[in-house]
């Protein structure tokens, strides 16, 4: 690709460090080279984010064998959930991941104000993200759609009463069958809830990485912070790719 | 040959920016795509186009947005071992749940 050309980073960057020209001060004495060092935080990265996978992957795999076994409820349950808020959050998510891209790239080109601009800007939007989920939550707290003692079958039991099961002409659930939405409200919360865990311990590390950028810390050839930050980010993105579709879109018909 | 490959291990590669607003543009499409097709009656069909969807834009996020078509030999293997782990965990439950009654209603 001519238009991104391959830079060896940081290798020329040791005006600050004591061994001057022999490496620079973020190479830690136990990796051979700069690269060596980055190569070796990334690959750790991954491995994280394949623990995730799994974390995930035993969620995504709970929702899909309850799913087969009470189709009806999980089917009467995705009803109760909005696709235009799912799909707003989708943008902000899908355009958050942009701009942390983007602040990478600047990492990288060392464009220090280019940089904080992004990680300010996949801040708010991560932010955004949080409060619709917020205003999904406490209509389903209102509804009484929140899986425990205070639980109410009303809006399976009898869909006329309810806006949302009115609107996807829901036929009444058999009691027993009502009473299994409870388990994709329980599925529900603890995806998308593990899911915003992910995003707010993701925001707090971006205001962290925000004043360190300010500072100029990412900005010197030494990327590797900004970029597995990046793969983290990316890596919440996607799951909400998956979760978005399997919660709120298939069960429309 | 070993030259080569030195050459390549030890460089980091930039992605430009106009990949990443390619990228975007693709992923947006997609997200317009799936929730128009959730409101189509397709049948069984409604949950394999929309994961299928899903798996695509992943993909491009994993490959572009996490640089793994830019990596190095071992990141792709390590992110390739990790998709066919869970492939083969999710596979083998679901073969299990679907089969364990088997003739038995």
């Amino acid at each position: 690709m001519p238009d991104s050309p391959a830079v060896a980073h940081g290798v020329h960057e040791a005006s600050g460090s004591s061994h001057a020209g022999e490496h620079p001060a973020y190479l830690r004495h136990h990796f051979e080279s700069v690269e060596h060092q980055a190569g070796t935080t990334i690959f750790a990265m991954w491995l994280f984010l394949l623990t995730e996978v799994m974390f995930f992957g035993g969620l995504f795999t709970a929702y899909l064998i309850y799913r087969n076994w009470y189709y009806p409820a999980f089917v009467a349950g995705s009803h109760q959930l909005s696709i235009p808020l799912g799909g707003l959050n989708t943008l902000l998510l899908i355009t958050s991941s942009f701009t942390m891209a983007m602040g990478v790239w600047c990492a990288e080109t060392r464009r220090k104000s280019g940089l904080v601009l992004c990680l300010i800007l996949t801040f708010i939007l991560g932010l955004g993200f949080l409060g619709i989920k917020t205003i999904e939550y406490s209509e389903k707290i209102e509804k009484h759609h929140v899986p425990g003692f205070h639980y109410s079958l009303q809006s399976f039991l009898d869909p006329a009463s309810d806006e949302a099961a009115k609107a996807a002409g829901d036929k009444p659930l058999p009691l027993d069958m009502a009473r299994h939405t409870e388990v994709y409200f329980s599925l529900y919360f603890a995806m998308t809830g593990m899911h915003a865990v992910h995003m707010i311990i993701g925001i707090a590390i971006l205001g962290f990485m925000i004043f360190r950028a300010q500072a100029g810390a990412y900005t010197t050839g030494h990327v590797t912070f900004v970029e597995n930050f990046g793969l983290y980010w990316h890596f919440v993105d996607i799951v909400w790719i998956f979760l978005f579709p399997l919660l709120y879109l298939i069960s429309r018909h | 040959m070993s030259e080569e490959a030195k050459h390549e291990e030890h460089e980091h590669h930039i992605v430009s920016p106009v990949v990443y607003v390619v990228i975007l543009f693709a992923l947006l499409v997609g997200t317009a795509l799936t929730i128009w097709a959730s409101y189509v009656d397709l049948g069984v069909w409604n949950p394999i186009i929309a994961i299928a969807i899903a798996c695509t834009k992943a993909t491009l996020v994993v490959l572009f947005f996490m640089h793994v078509k830019y990596s190095s030999k071992l990141t792709v293997l390590t992110v390739g071992a990790g998709v066919f782990m869970f492939l083969t965990l999710i596979s083998m439950t679901l073969a299990d749940y679907i089969s364990r009654a088997w003739g038995s209603w």
